[in-house]
């Protein structure tokens, strides 16, 4: 039996961190980047990692995408270890750009994950392509190529190929910085549909407030660098969330607790 | 399929960019025109100069006199084109192929980059025109040192531009590779290669000039026959009208060259390139 077939779809956590550091070597000196963090993500979690900018919360979306490796502490991912899960595609990844081939039109930038690794052969029962591209909005986009795209239809064309070999976890970071105010806020409504209809786990790197507070069922808010857990706060608005709540006063209440836990 | 709650693509349908088309056929028209005005004007200011001043044709022809020799010199030049035409072509494919897999290996292993980058820049520091009769000595005087010559006048700037081009690929993508468990042969084929190609088409166009410059020189030296041997021997003779129709079907070959790599970089690389390469 292999270790996807296993943990895919058991009832434990989704990821779990255990006392994680990390240091960088930088002109010789060490840079301490993370400090003893230790966090439990549940299976179908909306987890927004908040922090000042430059603070390591991205080396740490870094860590559990098994991009770098830790120096200290351990991560699991659904039960496996971050190399495990990443050659199992447990995990689909959103980038701050959206890292789309130029030469490649946005139906061939979706299947990308398939060929490599000759995914698609082997595991054939993934979501169509023409399923994805209809979840974010861009059916009849398939031929066209990225560079005729806006910034967010490219960004929407970078979750798709997250997407595609059917990932338990999506892992972002700050997918939407780059956008303006408008196509942020739309994407944002984009993504909690996403999430709803599909309900993977996901861990989303932002330095947005009202960002974290709009999107997530819980905020993990970190202290600058050495980057530790400051607070991890409940969201307790219900979803679905629409437009509407960042006027309440609860959502203000929230923004407000994060940015005491951010500044104190 | 129920329509509530989903946005179609509204923001996408409006911002939407169109490739930008090249300028109406008018105005493309209108360039060209120019441009060939201009070159008619050139022409007939220099006819006027020598007609004017009693320029003897042994200095420097008229236009209309290479146009004579150009007309009645077509035999001669044909027969001396092909030769040149010949060791371009096939130093141009040589000395870009070398460099194509000499850039391909730099980049996955550093040793051998480490221990043939000081060798190729060195050998790009020794003036062509010192190497060539070394080369003719070498090999002889046929094709050999012809194709030789123009091969490594256009291998340095092609290794350089290429291997620069292999590396330019974006950290993030790089990160993506990773995450998507792809081979370093993955890597190369949906990454590297087609992140180099811009790089290498600015190389080429370079080098389709340049290794006709390479296969001219290379018949200077020791040759009896193409282009380079012709305005060797048409220099020694006075026969000026014929140097100067030479040159002119060198220039046409040159042209022809670049047009042709321009032409096939069009449809090997439609995408628009953002990043340029530079050039050596």
């Amino acid at each position: 039996m292999t270790p996807e077939r296993s943990t895919r779809g058991a009832a434990g956590p989704s990821i779990v961190l255990r006392a994680v550091s990390m240091s960088f070597e930088r002109n010789g000196e060490p840079l301490e980047v993370l400090r003893d963090i230790t966090l439990t993500i549940a299976q179908g979690e909306f987890i927004s990692l908040l922090g000042p900018s430059g603070c390591g919360k991205s080396t740490l979306l870094r860590l559990v995408a098994d991009i770098l490796p830790p120096t200290g502490g351990a991560i699991e991912i659904l039960g496996t270890t971050p190399a495990d899960a990443r050659r199992t595609r447990a995990f689909g990844m959103v980038f701050q750009q959206p890292v789309l081939l130029p030469w490649l039109s946005v139906e061939e930038n979706v299947t990308l994950p398939l060929r490599i690794g000759a995914w698609g052969r082997t595991h054939p029962s993934g979501p169509s392509p023409a399923s994805l591209l209809e979840l974010v909005g861009l059916q009849g986009f398939e031929q066209v190529r990225p560079a005729q795209l806006s910034g967010g239809m490219q960004q929407r064309v970078a979750i798709a190929r997250a997407l595609v070999s059917d990932p338990r976890v999506l892992l972002m970071d700050e997918p939407f910085g780059a956008l303006d105010a408008i196509t942020r806020d739309r994407l944002n409504e984009e993504l909690l549909r996403i999430w709803t209809e599909t309900r993977r786990t996901i861990l989303f790197v932002t330095h947005s407030i009202p960002e974290a507070v709009y999107l997530s069922s819980r905020v993990v808010v970190f202290s600058p660098r050495p980057a530790q857990i400051r607070r991890a706060i409940e969201i307790g608005l219900p979803y679905p969330r629409r437009p509407s709540m960042r006027d309440t006063p609860e959502f203000t209440r929230f923004s407000a607790e994060l940015r005491e836990a951010l500044e104190h | 399929m129920a329509a509530s709650g989903r946005s179609p693509a509204a923001e996408g349908a409006a911002t939407a960019r169109r490739p930008r088309r090249r300028a109406p056929g008018e105005a493309l028209w209108r360039r060209h025109a120019i441009s060939i005005g201009t070159f008619v004007v050139v022409l007939l200011l220099w006819q006027a100069i020598i007609v004017v001043f009693h320029v003897p044709v042994y200095l420097a022809p008229a236009p209309l006199q290479v146009l004579g020799a150009l007309r009645t010199e077509t035999h001669t030049l044909l027969v001396n084109t092909w030769p040149t035409l010949i060791e371009t072509v096939l130093g141009f494919v040589l000395g870009n192929l070398i460099a194509v897999v000499t850039a391909v290996g730099f980049v996955h292993n550093r040793t051998f980059r480490h221990s043939v980058y000081p060798l190729a820049v060195t050998v790009r520091t020794l003036p062509i025109v010192a190497i060539s009769p070394i080369l003719v000595l070498l090999l002889g005087n046929g094709y050999a040192p012809k194709v030789a010559i123009a091969a490594l006048i256009t291998f340095f700037p092609t290794l350089v531009n290429m291997a620069d081009g292999l590396n330019a690929v974006d950290a993030q993508a790089l990160e993506l590779m990773r995450v998507l468990s792809a081979s370093r042969w993955e890597v190369f084929r949906y990454l590297r290669w087609p992140t180099s190609l811009p790089y290498l088409f600015s190389a080429l166009r370079i080098a389709s000039t340049a290794s006709l410059l390479g296969a001219i020189v290379g018949e200077w030296i020791g040759s009896n026959a193409g282009l380079g041997y012709l305005i060797v021997a048409a220099t020694y003779d006075y026969r000026t009208p014929l140097l100067y129709a030479t040159m002119t079907v060198a220039s046409m070959l040159a042209l022809l060259l670049f047009n042709l790599v321009t032409i096939v970089e069009h449809y090997a690389v439609p995408w628009r390139p953002t990043g340029g390469a530079h050039v050596e």
